[in-house]
């Protein structure tokens, strides 16, 4: 039979094959080839990029570089968003690969921030799974951890290895067994359609008479206009690493299994597709 | 991966109280509801559980006893025997000689006792069948007609008749059953009425702890309302209602009594002070003296006390509650009073030393949270708000309650006439005299009243509604009083005359003090606040609360989490919920989606070699062999199929020099832990290193820091040989000595008939736990036991243990626990002047020593086996060692080391007495639970015919030595469901069930039994053929095969039954094997595998290890040889699940790599490999060292 912790793994090892084409204004030496990659869905773009910066910087004059950003159709890429909830986000339902163009210029000052190094990527990720935890813990737990350990989550991550990550990041995943669950649920509810960036509030497991929140109890609570339907058909799509759980799928399991790396469940809204 | 997947199977332990109106309920420790006692019947006013049964006083002041049911019937043996004499005239009859012994006695001869003399002793007993004779003696059958024969009375007797046989007896034997389970059984009052026991107002069970001898004995005391202590006589598991009262002298009135799990017993007195019991032991259950302690506060007397293992609580007239410091068995009054948070009506202390109170506001159960060995006195009191599983007779009665009080009103006060009727009416009828009788006895006690005003909330112990309003109005209304004249009941009694005319008041005052009221003060007012119950008593004697133990009785429980809680083996709702399939297809989906048409794309991400590092400590390999630091490394490298290997590196200086030694992970075929106090240790085997007896033993600073290195090292041991998730259905089980559990997957060529593989190539893998015995069938069916003959049942799931997070399954990975005890032996020299003494010879042994006497071992500085054994008692005398002890515990012999008995000759100038003490392991794995009846032994059919409807058959011996046949095991529900006890004339210690149902069990005495007749619609066959053991052995083992039937005696000699045909299924005669073997397991394919006892390796010898007979075939079941496994420190193994026969074409190139790539890898002194095979005896040489084995026995 299948174990949630396949869950875990197929979650982990989830990904975007992706097709890398260079704007069409940026100056080049040579003609550009398209490069084409298997993005993890959990990581985060100027992470994984390497290989792409390389493979066009060496088609570029040393002058015209300076730092690198990526758009699809128009929208720059947040680098600090998930990979998998930027192609949820904006490009499922499209055909693949995904095609993401890549920017050497004019930096979208106002959209994105700086990514000077992977320091920053780090600190970033960090901050979010002290955020989580302190949702989750009261950040009793990552706390308690020792820089080693914070260390070894990062480099899981950056190297992509699931056991060596998900050996310290069970612990963030435990609760007292007198609990029914966390405290609060991390949890970030994304529109396409909206300005606001995300939807994060307050949400415990349990409800108080004991029985779990679900899903749907927490969209229903925090973003009612998600679950609406028109004439009985699902306006939207409720999205978590390229699937929609159902509605009823307990939410501290969803937290447990579902989660990114930074602990958080990062929800996306999108329309239904129309076809 | 999160804790609460190490939801603890907890045997259902039960909490017992009372509410106000007398009812019994049970709150379970896994449940979230009080439940209506099953026989509800009759109303009581204390009650004291154990695990196995609760007493209670009725309100109608008889004493019962409520047995819990068990499959396990409780028997009773009578027996009496037939003596006859020989005379020239008619041969051996019934005419004796007047010097003669009775022709119907006792096995003395000395008591007349005929057949018909035997009678049952309550009317809750029945008999099981007739009279009949016992033909088996010692092991022996004996002629027909059961006969045993002497030379005259009272001498040996033989089974044989001699010429000099001048007179013969035999035994009759007559099993009578108690049958009042689960009921409330009235125990029985025959004795002689001017000794009759005035009613109990209190009474106590406890002392289960102090001996096992007879089992289950239990320590039952009781208060009379006249203030006498009272002491049961004979309350033990086969004589569960005792046979008399015996009376015990106290300085003063006793009020209360508590009665601990061990040798604490307190009694409050009327003065307000507490006795204290002293002097009880083993040989002394009764005690023989008490001691006064003074209540914390002179003004403020103790009311209520109740005593646990060390602890005693106590409550005092202002309801505070206090805690007793310093108690233990050398001082069971301890030294100081605390006093405690909050104000109870009582408190009551149960297993563990865990404590209950009912609140004096609110009379709801309290449970003292926090409680654990180091912090006694607990934490904080929280409320049990569990609801009532049936709340209908809960608002019947209180609005019956509530018309009385409206019927009664305020005139009640004062008037005795309007309670008079009622009372003589009820006591006359004797139906509900309780609360008649206790006011008569207030009155008979003839007590001044100490204050007028109303003590905290006294009233009457009884439960009847309208009493219980009345007195609440009673006590609701002031202090105006007026004098009642109580009326007389017909229960006889001394003294009761005496100053009957005392104010109401007053006796609700003195009552109040004999038994705690039922009602707080502001009655009505409490009740209509809330519907909560309200308590009277708890009792939780029988309730086994631990610290890793969750309880669901803090919470209302919603409808749908409740059926959420059932633990069972089948799949929970929650598997499969559709949700979680949904997720489980989409995943698949989006794999799929995304992935397939796209494997060709380059990976962000490069998998590299991953490489842990570590510094570690090396037993090294040259001599003096001593722990060297070195350093090492593990390389993890990712093939582009995602297959894993892996090197362990272990860097090492050799004289300046430096070395390392490189193991490849999937060369290694087991991974042991070795926890001792001194050293966090692993031994890590390869063949190669099987076959010297000496592995690579590894230690780390910490434990934690071995248990991740043990962690890694088996996950990729497993991954590089693509092994993972549970073992398979024909899996091989085995046990270490120190509890560990190992799986082993058996190739095809295991079993074949040329060329098996070798069983030093078998890779062992460990899975969560802790067991003494597991036990195997082909449909995935195991059972495990424990130390503490804790029965368990393998949930599928695996890890668990130090396997954390991905190691281990997330579901169906449970708590587990397990004690044992440890023992230290006391010895001591005679000298002729003041006799014995802990001063021995210069040449002697430490005077407290381990079993050999080479280890000083003292009680101060004895520790648990590991850090993860905990002591769960203190040191005490173990009288159950072989050879007996005397009444103290010593045993005596000439000089050390020798044998020992049990009693002092002439000839014995030194002594020595075991101490033990008890140590708990708490840990988790793949198992629950299969409560409540304990095992020693358990077998499972090895395999029947695939998709057959039938259930598995599974056979077990009790640890009382009942044979039982479980039912409904089945692949789906491998717990099954209920025992079927199968009648036997003695204990037994072994039992195996063969693939074609033969079953085969071996007794105490050392003799086997075969069972006819058993088949799927027969599971428990019809009789026992008695088989007798092979000439001066007594067997230990039994098991049974496809069609072998080997049996395994004291001596370690192996033997197999010949003769077995279909038609004559008991075999004809015992064959020698083999000696030298400690455990013997015969599977489905009639393969043969051991443990055994000790086996030299090339450098070391082991002590219990694997090994398995070569040569066996249909024509040869008895095989060959012995092919030597992993081991030492192995010490049970269950092959019954290895149905896989070798492939007919198994290469022969294949095995010839084997044999080469072995032989590779030996390197140095590879001596002596080729001699392991074809040994016909196990082989036992000389001592060389035993060190080398990571694991001795």
């Amino acid at each position: 039979m299948t174990d949630d912790k396949d869950v875990l793994r197929d979650v982990w090892f989830g990904r975007i094959p992706t097709c890398f084409t260079l704007y069409q204004d940026e100056i080049t030496e040579r003609e550009a080839e398209p490069y084409y990659l298997l993005l993890p869905r959990v990581s985060y773009l100027t992470l994984v990029t390497d290989k792409v910066k390389k493979h066009f910087q060496k088609v570029m004059r040393q002058e015209d570089i300076s730092e690198i950003w990526f758009e699809y159709e128009g929208t720059p890429l947040k680098w600090h968003y998930p990979i998998g909830l930027l192609f949820d986000l904006l490009a499922s339902n499209t055909a693949l690969p995904w095609n993401i163009t890549v920017h050497f210029k004019s930096f979208p000052e106002k959209d994105l921030l700086h990514c000077p190094s992977k320091d920053t990527i780090e600190a970033h990720f960090m901050s979010c799974m002290k955020e989580a935890d302190a949702l989750k813990h009261k950040s009793q737990v990552i706390n308690e951890m020792q820089k080693k350990d914070h260390k070894q989550l990062w480099m899981g991550l950056q190297n992509d290895k699931f056991d060596q990550f998900w050996a310290i990041n069970r612990k963030l995943m435990e609760y007292p067994a007198e609990d029914n669950g966390f405290r609060y649920i991390p949890f970030r509810i994304y529109q396409a359609t909206t300005e606001r960036p995300f939807i994060q509030k307050l949400f415990r497991p349990v409800a108080a008479d004991g029985q779990l929140h679900t899903l749907g109890d927490l969209l229903k609570e925090v973003c009612p206009s998600a679950i609406t339907t028109e004439d009985g058909v699902k306006k939207n799509q409720i999205m978590i690493h390229g699937i929609e759980p159902m509605l009823e799928t307990p939410l501290q399991w969803l937290s447990e299994h579902l989660s990114y790396p930074d602990n958080f469940l990062h929800i996306s809204i999108i329309p239904q597709p129309t076809d | 991966m999160t804790l609460k997947s190490c939801c603890p199977t907890m045997p259902n332990s039960l909490l017992w109280a009372v509410d106000i109106f007398g009812r019994v309920y049970t709150l379970a420790t896994a449940g979230q509801y009080w439940e209506l006692c099953k026989d509800a019947h009759l109303e009581f006013k204390r009650v004291s559980a154990v695990k196995q049964c609760c007493w209670g006083i009725a309100c109608d002041n008889q004493v019962y006893v409520y047995v819990c049911s068990s499959d396990v019937p409780i028997r009773h043996r009578e027996e009496t025997y037939e003596n006859q004499r020989w005379n020239p005239v008619g041969g051996f009859c019934e005419k004796l000689m007047p010097s003669d012994r009775w022709q119907w006695s006792d096995v003395s001869g000395l008591k007349h006792q005929l057949l018909d003399s035997l009678v049952l002793p309550s009317p809750h007993w029945e008999w099981e069948s007739d009279w009949y004779v016992d033909e088996n003696f010692g092991g022996e059958p004996t002629e027909k007609g059961g006969w045993t024969y002497a030379m005259d009375f009272p001498a040996t007797y033989t089974r044989d008749k001699k010429w000099n046989s001048c007179v013969r007896r035999r035994k009759w034997i007559r099993y009578r059953r108690y049958k009042s389970r689960d009921t409330w059984a009235k125990i029985p009052s025959h004795d002689d009425p001017k000794q009759l026991p005035d009613p109990f107002s209190d009474l106590s069970i406890g002392g289960w702890e102090i001996t096992d001898e007879p089992v289950g004995r239990l320590s039952v005391w009781a208060v009379s309302l006249q203030g006498k202590v009272w002491y049961r006589e004979d309350v033990c598991h086969p004589n569960p209602e005792g046979s008399s009262w015996s009376l015990v002298e106290t300085p003063g009135e006793a009020v209360q009594i508590s009665c601990g799990p061990y040798d604490l017993l307190w009694a409050t007195l009327w003065e307000g002070q507490a006795m204290v019991r002293e002097g009880i032991d083993r040989n002394n259950p009764k005690g023989s003296s008490w001691s006064i302690v003074e209540p914390p506060v002179p003004e403020n007397g103790i009311m209520h006390v109740s005593v646990g293992v060390s602890v005693v609580w106590a409550v005092t007239k202002d309801r505070k509650v206090w805690f007793r410091r310093g108690v233990n068995s050398h001082n069971p009054c301890g030294t100081s009073w605390i006093e405690m948070v909050g104000e109870m009506m009582m408190v009551n202390v149960g297993l563990n030393d865990q404590v209950w109170g009912i609140g004096c506001d609110d009379r709801a159960v309290y449970f003292r949270q926090g409680v654990t060995p180091s912090e006694l006195s607990g934490k904080t009191w929280k409320a049990i708000i569990a609801n009532r599983e049936n709340d209908r007779s809960h608002t019947g009665s209180s609005s019956s309650l509530l018309s009385a009080g409206c019927f009664f009103g305020d005139e009640v006060r004062g008037s005795g006439d309007s309670l008079a009727p009622s009372d003589t009416d009820t006591s006359s009828e004797a139906d509900r005299p309780g609360l008649v009788s206790e006011y008569e006895l207030s009155s008979g006690n003839s007590r001044p009243c100490p204050e007028s005003s109303a003590v905290g909330s006294g009233a009457q112990g009884d439960s009847s509604e309208e009493e219980a309003a009345l007195s609440a109005n009673r006590e609701g209304k002031a202090q105006v009083t007026a004098p009642a004249e109580l009326p007389w009941t017909n229960i006889d009694l001394k003294e009761t005359r005496k100053a009957s005319a005392h104010s109401a008041a007053c006796y609700a005052e003195t009552t109040s003090l004999s038994s705690l009221g039922l009602f707080p003060m502001g009655l009505e007012e409490g009740y209509g606040a809330d519907d909560h119950p309200l308590w009277a008593w708890v009792s939780g004697g029988g309730c086994t609360v631990e610290t890793h133990t969750v309880l669901k009785w803090f919470t209302i429980q919603s409808g749908l989490s409740t059926s959420m809680q059932t633990l069972s083996l089948s799949i929970t709702p929650a598997q499969t919920a559709a949700w979680r399939k949904q997720i489980f297809q989409q995943l698949t989906e989006r794999t799929k989606r995304e992935l397939e048409n796209f494997r060709h794309y380059e990976q962000a991400v490069e998998q590299s070699v991953w490489v842990k590092t570590g510094t570690l400590q090396w037993w090294a390999d040259w001599k003096p062999h001593k722990w060297i630091d070195v350093r090492v490394a593990l390389e993890q490298f990712t093939g582009n199929d995602g297959t894993r290997d892996s090197i362990l590196f272990i860097y090492y200086m050799f004289h300046e020099e430096k070395k390392y030694i490189h193991i490849f992970l999937n060369e290694v075929t087991v991974l042991v832990p070795v926890l001792n106090e001194a050293k966090h240790s692993f031994a890590l085997y390869t063949p190669e290193k099987t076959k010297q007896r000496w592995p690579i033993r590894l230690a780390a600073a910490t434990e934690q820091e071995m248990y991740d290195w043990l962690a890694l090292l088996s996950t990729s041991c497993s991954e590089s040989r693509r092994i993972q998730g549970r073992p398979s259905p024909q899996a091989i089980w085995s046990v270490t000595c120190k509890g560990d559990i190992f799986v082993s997957e058996p190739s095809a060529d295991l079993e074949a008939l040329t060329h098996p593989m070798p069983c030093d190539q078998m890779f062992w893998r460990q899975i969560g736990g802790h067991l003494r015995v597991v036990e195997c069938n082909s449909h995935g069916v195991v059972w495990g036991i424990g130390y503490d003959h804790t029965a368990w049942v393998y949930t599928g799931g695996y890890g668990g243990g130090f396997f954390q997070g991905l190691a281990s399954s997330t579901s169906n990975i449970y708590m587990q626990s397990d004690v044992k005890c440890v023992y230290i032996y006391e010895n001591q020299r005679w000298n002729p002047v003041t006799g014995y003494t802990s001063r021995g010879l210069p040449t002697d042994r430490y005077m407290w020593s381990d079993v050999t006497g080479l280890q000083e071992c003292t009680k101060a500085n004895t520790k648990p086996p590991s850090l993860h054994w905990t002591w769960v008692s203190d040191w005490y005398i173990d009288f159950n060692i072989s050879g007996g002890t005397d009444r103290e515990g010593w045993q005596y012999a000439s000089d050390f080391p020798s044998s020992y008995h049990g009693y002092k000759t002439m000839k014995d100038f030194v002594r020595r007495r075991r101490w033990a003490r008890k140590c708990k392991l708490v840990t988790s794995g793949p198992w629950l639970e299969v409560a409540p009846i304990s095992l020693w032994d358990v077998s499972i059919i090895p395999g029947c015919e695939e998709g057959s409807k039938d259930s598995i058959a599974l056979w077990a011996i009790s640890d009382k030595g009942d044979v039982l046949c479980r039912l409904g095991v089945s692949e789906l529900n491998p717990a099954g469901s209920s025992w079927l006890h199968v009648g036997t004339d003695q204990p037994f210690i072994s039992v195996s069930v063969g693939a074609f149902y033969q079953v085969w069990a071996v007794a105490r005495d050392g003799s086997a039994f075969y069972r006819g007749s058993v088949s799927p619609k027969q599971p428990a066959g019809d009789c026992w053929y008695h088989i007798p053991s092979p000439p001066k052995q007594k067997l230990k083992q039994v098991s049974v095969g496809q069609t072998s039937v080997y049996a395994l005696d004291e001596n370690g000699n192996l033997w197999y039954r010949h003769g077995i045909t279909p038609s004559y299924p008991q075999g004809s005669s015992w064959d020698h094997v083999s000696n030298n073997v400690r455990k013997v397991s015969i599977g489905p394919l009639d393969q043969v595998w051991v443990i055994a006892n000790k086996v030299q390796g090339s450098h070391s010898l082991s002590c219990g290890t694997v090994c398995h007979r070569t040569g066996v075939q249909p024509r040869e079941p008895k095989g060959q040889g012995w092919d030597y496994g992993i081991g030492g420190g192995w010490d049970h193994i269950s092959v019954r699940a290895n149905t896989t026969k070798a492939l007919k074409s198994v290469s022969r190139e294949t095995m010839e790599d084997n044999f080469s790539r072995t032989t590779d890898v030996e390197e140095g002194d590879g001596s002596g490999e080729s001699s392991f095979f074809n040994k016909t005896m196990l082989v036992m040489n000389a001592v060389q060292e035993i060190n080398g084995s990571a694991v001795t026995c």
